[in-house]
């Protein structure tokens, strides 16, 4: 199913990586050629096929709800961009 | 002592016939001196090298050593390693220094392994060439006109190429396994939750694995039984008894059965490639094997399962790079939603971005049931296709890629054709099973050729019995790349 610009534009957004006007036209295109290729997956009939997320048929593991991490808290913060008073710092959202 | 394997360093380092610090000091000044022609690894740092290695005589002068104390590795620059930079081959990553090491790191280290640098790759692992790196690309040591495969294409080239004996690498599509083909070298993917993915930095989750490689199945074997292990902080680890992947190494063959899937062995398969992968078969004919035709009938909707499933995790995985708590932030912007965008359109290169937005795509409301809920279904045609072909064979056998190297920027144009050199790899990972690649022979101008084993769920040490018993009677694998001087 051939996309449009409007469709890159919508995905674009959703990731959160911006695409320029100028790329848009090639990012469609390369885009295109891949959608071609998944196409060919629904050659296939998988009416009743059980969805397979994991080879094992394994459960989530869980534990004690007790606490176990240290706090690393100034160790992790030392390799970010912008941090004060233990906080991350981020431009403000203008609605 | 370049050309020596694994094995034969930890028994001269055991006999104290040589020292860590020496093999370490050689093999960095090999790199100074090589590196630049294939430009293999991101991160070198002879001070921390060194000091792994005094470490390591330390052990072994206290009769304390382990099979791979002072032993130097190499990593693939994926996992993270405190102190050193994890540059994941993006610029994304360029300024992260890890606060903590990767399981896979913690183990090799406990081994007494040396660190001898970070690896160069294709960017988050996404590729199959190594080109796609933000560092620039890798060039094979068998002909630096050419790929050495990707996406462990830093990690192949320095076992080729002599820099290491042996590299820890990921596969995730067949990342281990065709790069080792490109280079002549072997590689292993383990069955999906046996090595621990903490601090191996995610690109799929439900199909990523990290591996070993290096030159012979024998040191595959001894890196594996390093490298596996429980890990409570990896919610998919299996927690299983230990291990040893070199115990049936000297079996002999006979009886065994091993499959020839047809799918493998028909259009889209160089000539070149098929007659070494057909002599390899005939020898393991003569060492007893029994060979089986059979079919995977689902063979060919394995690639586009695998770029709808990779995608789709990929950018759920990728998401958690924004600039806020790590790597690259833009310098300008707006407000929050401009910095995210920005961050993310200046610090990943154009493969991500594309599989990003795929991923994306498939995943959103509307495309969800038609893209990758019916991916997962097709997978598990997959995984049933072999199950069958286990009830008719022990081991499965192939070609590892349809070609052999190809040149640089050859298919640099369309993304579909780099993605079709994934044709054989990537059904053992949508399936979960084990598979590993081992030299067989030389195709066009003189580039090497791998043969794929692909295992059953846990058939790692069968796998290596296969591999090692076809290493007695072959010397694929203790070929040197031309014009390379092993002994300086």
């Amino acid at each position: 199913m051939p996309l449009s610009l409007d469709d890159v534009r919508r995905i674009a957004q959703l990731a959160r990586i911006a695409v320029e006007p100028s790329e848009a036209e090639r990012v469609l295109a390369d885009l295109d050629r891949i959608f071609a290729l998944i196409g060919e997956m629904q050659a296939v009939d998988t009416e009743g096929v059980e969805p397979m997320s994991h080879a094992q048929d394994v459960t989530l593991r869980l534990r004690d709800d007790a606490v176990t991490e240290p706090d690393r808290r100034e160790l992790l913060q030392s390799i970010a961009p912008s941090v004060e008073r233990g906080l991350y710092l981020v431009p403000k959202v203008i609605e | 002592m370049f050309n020596a394997t694994v094995a034969e360093l930890a028994r001269k380092l055991a006999a104290r016939e040589l020292s860590s610090v020496e093999l370490t000091r050689a093999l960095l000044a090999r790199i100074e001196r090589l590196n630049g022609r294939y430009n293999a690894l991101i991160s070198v740092d002879a001070g921390k090298s060194l000091a792994d290695a005094r470490d390591a005589d330390a052990l072994l002068a206290r009769g304390a050593a382990r099979p791979l104390t002072g032993i130097p590795i190499v990593h693939k620059d994926i996992f993270c390693t405190r102190g050193w930079r994890t540059t994941c081959g993006s610029k994304m990553l360029d300024n992260f220094v890890a606060p903590y090491d990767a399981h896979v790191i913690e183990r090799l280290k406990g081994e007494g392994a040396v660190n001898l640098g970070k690896a160069n790759m294709d960017e988050f692992a996404m590729g199959s060439s190594t080109e796609s790196s933000y560092y620039g690309p890798v060039r094979n040591p068998w002909d630096e006109a050419a790929v050495p495969g990707g996406s462990s294409g830093g990690s192949a080239a320095c076992v080729a190429a002599r820099l290491a004996p042996a590299a820890t690498g990921t596969d995730t599509g067949g990342s281990i396994r065709q790069p080792a083909a490109m280079t002549g070298i072997c590689g292993l993917k383990p069955t999906y939750g046996l090595v621990s993915r903490y601090g191996m930095i995610a690109f799929a989750s439900s199909l990523d694995q990290g591996g070993p490689l290096a030159r012979s199945a024998e040191d595959l074997a001894l890196l594996l039984n390093a490298m596996t292990g429980f890990d409570p902080r990896d919610s998919t680890s299996l927690d299983r008894a230990k291990e040893d992947y070199a115990r049936d190494l000297a079996r002999p063959l006979t009886g065994l059965r091993i499959g020839l899937p047809q799918e493998y062995f028909g259009a889209g398969l160089d000539a070149d490639v098929g007659r070494a992968v057909e002599a390899a078969a005939a020898e393991l004919r003569r060492l007893g094997a029994e060979t089986v035709e059979l079919s995977l009938p689902n063979a060919g909707l394995s690639v586009p399962a695998y770029y709808v499933i990779a995608p789709a995790e990929a950018s759920s995985n990728l998401s958690r790079f924004d600039g806020v708590r790590y790597g690259h932030r833009a310098a300008g912007y707006g407000d929050l939603m401009d910095m995210y965008c920005r961050t993310r359109a200046e610090g990943f290169g154009t493969e991500v971005k594309r599989r990003i937005l795929i991923g994306t795509y498939v995943l959103s409301h509307g495309y969800y049931d038609a893209y990758y809920l019916k991916a997962q279904r097709v997978r598990r045609l997959i995984a049933r296709d072999f199950a069958e072909a286990f009830r008719r064979c022990d081991v499965i056998a192939g070609p590892t890629s349809p070609s052999v190297a190809f040149d640089l920027g050859a298919k640099s144009a369309d993304p579909v054709q780099m993605y079709l050199n994934d044709i054989y790899t990537v059904a053992a990972n949508l399936a979960g099973l084990p598979g590993m690649s081992i030299p067989c022979g030389f195709g066009e101008r003189g580039r090497p050729v791998g043969l794929q084993l692909i295992g059953n769920y846990f058939g790692e040490a069968r796998m290596l019995n296969v591999a090692h018993q076809y290493q007695q009677a072959t010397d694929w694998h203790r070929r040197t790349p031309p014009g390379m001087d092993s002994e300086s």
